[in-house]
């Protein structure tokens, strides 16, 4: 098998697509040299740290309730004040990243498994599969990305596993059209008509040929997804269909703070700071990526930054 | 053009027929009887029965959905389980406020949008440039809800200039009908903007280097007459399109903001919809949403086609 | 002879890129008479199109200009941006390459001809415009010039549009009429029709014209003088005739050596440089001699390599008496390669 099947894709990535293990070692490179990536990468790195160690970091558990200490300004001892019940904002806002990351995870990787699977199906097959699948994502893409989870939660139930299904459910058209474009874009490329030729397995070529190629816009877009999947949680805590107290969430936190915004303006603002930096992390990384790993909107950067390195990988390959 | 059109509009159909499957599948799914479910634990046999067969409940899906279906085209999407009342009458009440909303943040939007991704795109680097790209970023990165609170904290609490919520009908006092939209319109107008401002300066900055430009500027044409007619004339003509689309995902928004400004539109009934398990409600809400979507982006198309003469073939 | 329209001395163009100073333009001189033809050839990279957009601050701002370039008596380079304006379009047109880019996609043909009209207040009101538009589309040969006006270039074919672009360019009747490659995106029945527009307008109108192009065949067709450049320098100018029967740069003559019966192509022959072994050097990194020395085949003076040759009167040709024309034919070399032309080889 993988002796018929080498010798067809070696030529044949050659002519059309660069191989994927030297561009994504290039793209990690060029990456860490953009600042505002950089920057993202961080952020993000250190909201995963919070949440993975988040009882350790946070100097409170998440509902150790004082009303002794209730509506604290930030201070000694509390740096982000505390609530209406007297728990520590600073020790909710770290145990909350676990919650958001874990929505924000779980539901785009529900996205991004139904949509790709969508996606790759109805590109590299065509004809009524496509039609039915994408006419059924246009009806999905059709509803208002909120309102869609918020009728998926009305039927489910609010918390926060419901949260994630609706959330994903949401945005698995995304994924359906980003992966149907690319998978258009490679189905016609050299290597794979060879592959087929030689009788290359449908399986296997989605999977080993045709997935890694149409990957770069899959990747962006789950850096971007993941940021609108935060602020979906935050949304759904926030009107009270999401995660359900007292656990920690970002976006309850930020309803609950509202109703105190006259005495205690930390409770609503720290949360929503949490939100604003996790969110803007994953934008600014998708936008890194997609300079990096989007073709069209590389060839600037690389013309700029590893021109010799393309040529020399070009003389090897030949 | 009206082969096209007629096209576009037929698409928009079955999506819409689409969705009003998926918006029906979605409420008898659920487990159990939404009628049961709406009066909660005590009700009388009588009023459950009259209930359900006023919902059409006692037939099979099939001929419900259909039911529902013909009587939603003819403008009745049934009564409320909880108030009784036509859902559409609930509906038609919420939509000026909704309505209101949202065109006044597109304006905000857009007031944003095109003179600062103009000024940053005739400046790249500059000073205004990285202070666009900056705020635009954060702007597309920070929840509405949550803008909302800080400018209710700013505007309403510190300053006092803006209601902190509440919504006056035009119709009964116009001044403060513009009073109350500001703190709301701003809200989700400055986070569409974002989104607005960083399409508007990568379009006009494309526009800035095409080779008419230069045509334009050896023909001795002023500074002005360039910019007005050879830039941004064709840099905004996409934005037709994107504030189309961005019109569409700012209802989205709108049904949170509603909640923080407390403004009785659709999203405020859609939510309490939600809450009180008023299913038909519910359901003629998500369905009206997503027919203003599906209407908004045939409109654009249309407009596009119509404004740009390379289309029009 | 009277007046010249345009006297360019000493023109240099510099911008400061992140790889370093680049000098784009390093000393151009030349000067155009009414009616007559100057065509400015080389290969692309040559400096030759930014050193006709720096004529009419057409340039991003930080590009430097220097030397002069006196336009009817007064420098192009030391005006002030409104009074380049008033240049622009009237004493100067300019057609420019690509005739798909250069028009306004979503303007239409007469909205395009028309703005330049009123902004040089060249008619009463936008009746008097669109008459002279139609007319102005009639001059370039344009059938049906009057419904021409309401349509969008894509409504038009390529060389429709750039009869467009000429009468745009030809619409404040302009003393210069600079032509940027203008002929370069077309096929050959259509360059040739182009260029018998031209010729015929400039004979009515004793248009002094600059014509920028690498196509030897259109130099052949057109000109009545040509320069050559090569690293932003010329490195030999003359009559047409001078050049191409007797280069006396080795530059030119790789040019030409590279164009087996050039006569034969006539006008409308559209025969492309043929590039010599090796690339032109860039602009941030000009080697201290002859630009050419890197790649010269010849290398007839060791001086060549260090000291950059001044432009110098080549020798008379064969069976012609020196002084036979009045535009001198020079070389920027230290020694008349031309004589040596059969060791050469070229």
């Amino acid at each position: 098998m993988s002796a018929a099947q080498d010798p067809v894709a070696v030529p044949a990535r050659r002519i059309s697509v660069r191989p994927a293990r030297g561009r994504f070692t290039t793209a990690l490179k060029l990456l860490l040299t953009s600042p505002p990536t950089l920057f993202a990468t961080l952020v993000v790195a250190g909201v995963v740290v919070l949440a993975l160690f988040d009882e350790l970091i946070a100097p409170t558990g998440y509902n150790e309730v004082d009303v002794q200490q209730r509506l604290l300004p930030p201070g000694q001892g509390h740096w982000f004040g505390t609530d209406d019940l007297g728990r520590d904002v600073l020790s909710r806002v770290v145990l909350g990243a676990a919650v958001s990351l874990q929505v924000g995870a779980v539901a785009v990787g529900f996205s991004l498994l139904v949509g790709v699977t969508a996606g790759l199906l109805a590109g590299y097959y065509g004809r009524w599969l496509d039609t039915v699948l994408m006419r059924l994502m246009d009806v999905l893409f059709a509803f208002p990305a909120i309102l869609l989870a918020i009728a998926v939660i009305a039927i489910l139930g609010p918390g926060t596993t419901n949260a994630m299904i609706a959330i994903g459910i949401t945005y698995t058209p995304v994924f359906a059209r980003v992966t149907r474009a690319a998978v258009l874009g490679v189905k016609e490329s050299v290597f794979v008509r060879a592959s087929r030729s030689v009788g290359v397995s449908d399986a296997r070529m989605l999977l080993r040929h045709v997935l890694p190629n149409a990957a770069p816009p899959i990747i962006v877009q789950t850096s971007v997804s993941l940021a609108f999947a935060v602020l979906a949680e935050a949304a759904l805590s926030f009107v009270g269909l999401g995660t359900q107290p007292p656990a920690p969430s970002w976006g309850r936190m930020l309803s609950e703070g509202r109703s105190y915004l006259e005495d205690a303006w930390w409770m609503a603002v720290f949360p929503g700071l949490a939100i604003v930096l996790l969110v803007l992390a994953f934008n600014l990384l998708g936008d890194g990526l997609r300079d990096v790993l989007d073709p069209q909107q590389r060839s600037a950067l690389e013309a700029a930054r590893a021109k010799p390195r393309r040529r020399r990988r070009a003389g090897v390959g030949a | 053009m009206t082969a096209l059109a007629l096209r576009r509009a037929l698409q928009s159909v079955v999506v819409l027929l689409g969705v009003s499957v998926v918006v029906f599948a979605l409420v008898h799914l659920v487990d159990g009887d939404p009628v049961r479910l709406a009066l909660g634990t005590r009700f009388d046999q009588e009023t459950y029965e009259a209930l359900r067969e006023r919902a059409g409940l006692d037939q099979p899906l099939v001929v419900q959905y259909l039911q529902w279906i013909s009587s939603a085209v003819t403008g009745d999407l049934g009564v409320s389980f909880r108030s009784g009342e036509p859902v559409t009458a609930l509906i038609l009440e919420r939509l000026p406020a909704t309505l209101s909303l949202a065109g006044a943040s597109i304006l905000v939007a857009l007031l944003i949008a095109v003179p600062l991704g103009t000024a940053s795109a005739l400046r790249p680097r500059s000073v205004v440039d990285a202070a666009g790209t900056v705020l635009s970023q954060i702007g597309i990165s920070v929840p509405e809800f949550w803008m909302g609170i800080m400018l209710i904290l700013l505007f309403a609490g510190t300053l006092g200039w803006f209601p902190a919520g509440g919504y006056v009908p035009l119709s009964e006092d116009p001044l403060q009908w513009a009073r109350s939209l500001v703190l709301p319109a701003v809200t989700t107008g400055l986070v569409s903007g974002s989104v607005l401002t960083r399409f508007t300066r990568s379009s006009v900055l494309e526009a800035l280097g095409a080779e008419h430009v230069r045509t334009a500027r050896a023909k001795g044409l002023g500074a002005r007459a360039v910019l007005n007619w050879h830039v941004l004339r064709n840099a905004l003509l996409p934005l037709v399109t994107v504030t189309g689309v961005q019109l569409a995902y700012l209802l989205s928004g709108v049904v949170v903001v509603e909640i923080v400004f407390a403004w009785p539109g659709l999203g405020q009934l859609a939510l309490q919809a939600v809450q009180a398990r008023d299913y038909p409600v519910l359901q003629g809400a998500v369905l009206l949403f997503a027919f203003v979507f599906l209407l908004v982006n045939l409109v654009v198309d249309l407009l596009y086609s119509k404004l740009d003469p390379r289309i029009s073939a | 002879m009277s007046e010249p329209v345009l006297v360019v001395e000493d023109l240099r163009v510099q911008l400061d890129t992140p790889r370093g100073n680049a000098r784009i333009v390093n000393g151009l001189s030349y000067s155009v008479a009414p009616g007559e033809t100057v065509a400015v050839v080389g290969e692309s990279g040559s400096g030759k199109s930014v050193s006709v957009m720096a004529l009419l601050g057409l340039l991003p701002k930080r590009a430097r200009v220097t030397g002069s370039a006196r336009f009817r008596g007064r420098d192009l380079l030391t005006m002030r941006e409104r009074e380049l304006r008033a240049v622009r379009g009237d004493g100067v047109g300019m057609v420019f390459q690509d005739p798909m880019t250069s028009l306004n996609p979503v303007l239409t043909i007469g909205r395009q001809l028309t703005e330049g009209l009123l902004a040089h207040r060249k008619v009463s009101g936008k009746r008097e415009a669109r008459e002279r538009a139609a007319q102005l589309l009639a001059d370039v040969g344009l059938p049906d010039p009057r419904g021409a006006l309401d349509r969008f270039p894509h409504e038009l074919s390529g060389g429709m549009r750039q009869r467009v672009v000429i009468a745009t360019a030809l619409a404040g009747d302009p003393a210069l009429l600079i032509a940027d490659e203008a002929t370069t995106a077309l096929d050959v029945t259509v360059q040739a029709q182009i260029l018998d527009l031209v010729a015929r307008l400039q004979d009515e109108h004793r248009t002094g014209v600059v014509w920028i192009t690498h196509d030897l065949g259109v130099v052949a067709g057109v000109a009545d003088r040509v320069l050559v450049m090569y690293g932003g320098r010329c490195v030999e100018d003359g009559t047409v005739d001078d050049v191409f029967e007797r280069p006396a740069h080795p530059y030119t003559q790789g040019l030409l050596g590279s164009l087996p019966q050039l006569h034969d192509g006539g006008a409308g022959g559209s025969r492309e440089l043929v590039a010599i072994g090796g690339t032109p050097p860039p602009p941030t990194d000009l080697p201290p001699g002859c630009v050419f020395w890197p790649r010269c085949p010849v290398r007839g003076d060791e001086r060549c390599a260090t000291e950059q040759p001044p432009l110098t009167p080549v020798g008379p040709r064969d069976g012609a008496g020196a002084g036979s024309s009045a535009v001198p034919h020079r070389a920027a070399t230290f020694y008349d390669a031309a004589r040596g032309a059969g060791e050469v080889g070229s």
